[in-house]
């Protein structure tokens, strides 16, 4: 078979639509031909909107099961704006999947802490998703999510119903509430220091603004973690996706191929340099 | 400096270089070269030896470009021409794709035009290099850019051993020149004194071999040899710059927050002229348009540079908002990341962006400064 | 049943404090137990103990007129809640309230500063306990500012 051309999209329909926040929905996309192409937690596509553009969009569905691919989309721009206002029917051109995602093969046997911020969960969930699929290959498994507010917590019901299971440990918490809400209040960051964590055991899988992800990276290398064992999902303007158009360069990297997840013994040098 | 090597080599005179180009056309190929256009010498199509800058020269230095007559009739007796190569073989401008809405949905095809089989003649050294990385760029073995690599594979190379250096060429110091070493088909060295006028051609390929048959020639002697090995030792010898690269790649990935990226800043316009005269640079952007009725779109590509405000945006705004960032990232990445990601430096020493700078930034300058105070600032003692 | 220092001895904060330091301190706290929604303290009141927290959960509220408290923090078993006991005029700036029945230690803020005034080994062993936790609280604060989760 001859390798498709990765910069001609292919058609894809809106199957299903579901609102998920103020703003943020979540699209479940459909080949108009053939099966969706296999894709690994952490991997993202390139959506394109009739005549409005093309954005880069991370994965957030189960990569083993369905025959769709499942994104949220927040409208922080035109592109994303357009995506979050298509009907069920409606046709998007899809590109990938594109990237590197977490490093879940080699992980056996590890304590797996994945640590979100805001939207930065939904590139984590098929993590999960893959995680629960074989349990029992792992350590213990935490969670932690931060949100700016009860309100904006994303796949609320998803996470209440983890948060009753025996073998999966889910931390919430909000950066505000009012005196209704009973979980954490405060930074996710600050969430791990008292997680009781095993440093040799863990890896820990990171994805959220860059600054959550600087703090949280700072706060799991005081837990003891070393670097090798931090991953974080980085964001740059991706336009091509292949490593050829120059845009997400991050340092010596194209976040587009070489990430987006990278780990943090790689890029903890250049992290903090402001407008690298 | 060794002479050259005794591979197949000829002899053309300035009909065996016309009947070079007259072949090279009935061979279907488009042949291009350097002309004379806009005060500039440029390539574009020739169709024989009487469209070559005979007797012209440039003079070139920080934020100047000039041609002038020279003494004699070379007709490659001038450095880096402003636009490389780089503008056939990975266009400005080119459209993707096209798509149009159909009763299912959208239908999308591929509207990459085949190009004309190229033959480039007076592929400078550190032209030829910068070509080379290209390919890397653009040829890579996770995704290639099958049009790029369709339009390099039909291209004829006839390269260009240097007998001019410029006032901002330091091709020795990157080790591309001004000898051109690589793959081409034919490389020519202009001899020129008072007693001839002919080209020494050497053999690169099965293509080259088979071309060269062709044509009115004689077999090179040791002296042609000898005398096209001094045209290059004396090329070498007049490189207007220079630039230090060992440890170049540390240096500048160490020093992020060294006082002379503000200080370069504060003259740099980012104005993207250096990206756009650079040969390896290779950024692009994709833009979509739509016709008015909606009914179809297409995608276009064109070349980008990392010092617009733009090409760094993600959502909430740019990461790269200040000229220091974005003159330290074209930098940084050009002699720096670019080992990281090709495996090579991503600088031929071809000196086009400080020839075409309007305010004369010098890339070796500003390494070199930087080399001087290494670490003033930032290091260890976050 | 645990005398006080040896509960204090277990708690995070006094993780290797020196016994003798220890029995000082045990010497100024007691035993607490709080209801869900009972409060620790009240902005504005006297300052004059600070908790550690064994179990349960603590929130911190600021209240602005007119509408329902905000709770800018939550402090779990581990912590400890309060600051304004070490400084003048040891009042509250804030409030604490328990969200979930919450057993703690009181510390009497007076005693303990006392015992820091008569042994600095004390008082500095006490400051290189605090000074971390205030830090990163002070960090998690503006982490909390730049309200990264908002829309830009």
């Amino acid at each position: 078979m001859v390798a498709p051309d990765p910069f001609l999209p292919q058609p894809y329909r809106v199957e299903r639509r579901r609102r998920e926040l103020v703003g943020a929905v979540t699209l479940e996309l459909a080949p108009l031909v053939g099966a969706r192409p296999d894709f690994a937690p952490g991997q993202f596509n390139m959506l394109y909107v009739f005549g409005v553009g093309e954005v880069a969009i991370s994965l957030s569905g189960d990569a083993e099961r369905g025959t769709t691919f499942v994104h949220t989309v927040r409208n922080v721009g035109a592109v994303s704006g357009a995506l979050t206002r298509l009907e069920v029917g409606a046709s998007v051109g899809v590109r990938g999947p594109f990237g590197r995602g977490w490093p879940l093969t080699g992980a056996e046997g590890a304590d797996l802490l994945l640590v979100a911020g805001g939207l930065g969960l939904a590139p984590l969930r098929p993590a999960l998703y893959a995680i629960l699929a074989r349990r029992e290959r792992y350590g213990r498994v935490l969670i932690m999510v931060g949100s700016r507010s009860p309100e904006d917590i994303l796949y609320r019901r998803e996470l209440e119903h983890w948060r009753r299971r025996p073998d999966l440990e889910v931390l919430l918490t909000v950066d505000h509430a009012d005196a209704d809400w009973h979980g954490h209040v405060g930074v996710v960051p600050a969430l791990i220091p008292h997680a009781g964590l095993d440093p040799a055991r863990t890896l820990a899988l990171v994805c959220g603004p860059e600054v959550m992800m600087r703090f949280a990276a700072n706060a799991l290398l005081a837990a003891g973690i070393g670097p090798g064992r931090i991953h974080l999902s980085m964001e740059r303007n991706m336009k091509c996706a292949v490593g050829q158009c120059g845009h997400c360069q991050f340092g010596p990297f194209f976040v587009c191929k070489d990430g987006p997840v990278l780990g943090l013994d790689r890029i903890g040098g250049i992290l903090a340099v402001p407008e690298i | 400096m060794d002479a050259l090597p005794t591979a197949t080599a000829a002899v053309l005179d300035r009909d065996g270089l016309q009947a070079l180009i007259e072949a090279l056309a009935a061979r279907g190929f488009r042949v291009c070269g350097p002309v004379v256009r806009d005060a500039a010498i440029v390539y574009d199509e020739i169709s024989g030896v009487a469209d070559l800058p005979a007797g012209w020269t440039d003079r070139q230095a920080p934020g100047r470009y000039r041609l002038e007559r020279r003494a004699d009739q070379a007709l490659f007796g001038f450095a880096a021409v402003p636009q490389a190569w780089k503008r056939f073989l990975h266009p400005p401008v080119e459209t993707l794709w096209r798509v149009r809405q159909g009763e299912d949905g959208m239908l999308f095809s591929s509207a990459v035009e085949t190009a004309p089989r190229y033959a480039f003649l007076g592929v400078r050294a550190c032209d030829l290099r910068a070509i080379a990385i290209q390919d890397r760029v653009f040829c890579a073995d996770d995704c290639r850019d099958d049009a790029y690599e369709r339009r390099r594979r039909d291209a004829f190379i006839v390269a260009l051993n240097c007998s001019e250096a410029g006032d901002t060429c330091f091709c020795v110091s990157m080790g591309t020149g001004p000898r051109a070493e690589g793959a081409f088909d034919l490389a020519l060295t202009e001899l020129l004194d008072a007693s001839r006028h002919e080209f020494l051609v050497e053999v690169g390929s099965a293509a080259g071999e088979e071309l060269l048959a062709g044509l009115p020639r004689r077999t090179a002697t040791e002296p042609d040899r000898a005398a096209a090995a001094s045209v290059v030792a004396r090329t070498a010898g007049r490189m207007g710059r220079s630039l230090e690269t060992a440890g170049l790649q540390e240096l500048l990935e160490s020093n992020p927050e060294h006082p002379r990226w503000d200080e370069v800043a504060e003259r740099c316009l980012a104005c993207a002229n250096c990206t756009m005269v650079c040969p390896t640079c290779f950024c692009t952007t994709l833009e979509d348009h739509s016709d008015l009725s909606g009914g179809s779109a297409e995608r276009v590509r064109l070349w980008d540079s990392c010092f617009t405000l733009d090409f760094s945006y993600i959502h909430g705004g740019s990461v790269r908002q200040t000229d220091k960032g974005r003159y330290r990232q074209w930098m940084t990445h050009k002699l720096a990341t670019w080992f990281d990601q090709f495996g090579s430096s991503g600088c031929v020493g071809c000196g086009r962006c400080i020839t075409w700078c309007p305010v004369g930034i010098d890339i070796t300058e500003e390494a070199a400064a930087i080399r001087a105070t290494p670490h003033i600032q930032g290091g260890d003692h976050g | 049943m645990d005398s006080l220092e040896e509960i204090l001895g277990r708690h995070p904060f006094f993780a290797g404090f020196e016994a003798g330091h220890g029995r000082l301190v045990a010497g100024c706290a007691r035993n607490l137990r709080f209801a869900a929604g009972q409060y620790l303290f009240r902005e504005g009141d006297p300052a004059d103990e600070f908790f550690l927290i064994r179990h349960g959960k603590v929130a911190l509220e600021l209240v602005e007129p007119g509408r329902p408290p905000v709770v800018f923090a939550t402090l779990g078993a581990g912590e400890i809640v309060g600051a304004s006991w070490l400084l003048p005029p040891y009042r509250w700036r804030l409030a604490a309230r328990a969200v979930e029945p919450t057993r703690a230690i009181g510390i009497d803020a007076a005693c303990l500063r006392g015992k820091c005034e008569a042994d600095h080994h004390l008082g500095y062993e006490m400051m290189k306990r605090f000074l971390p936790i205030l830090v990163e609280r002070l960090q998690a604060t503006r982490l909390q500012l730049l309200d990264v989760y908002g829309k830009h």
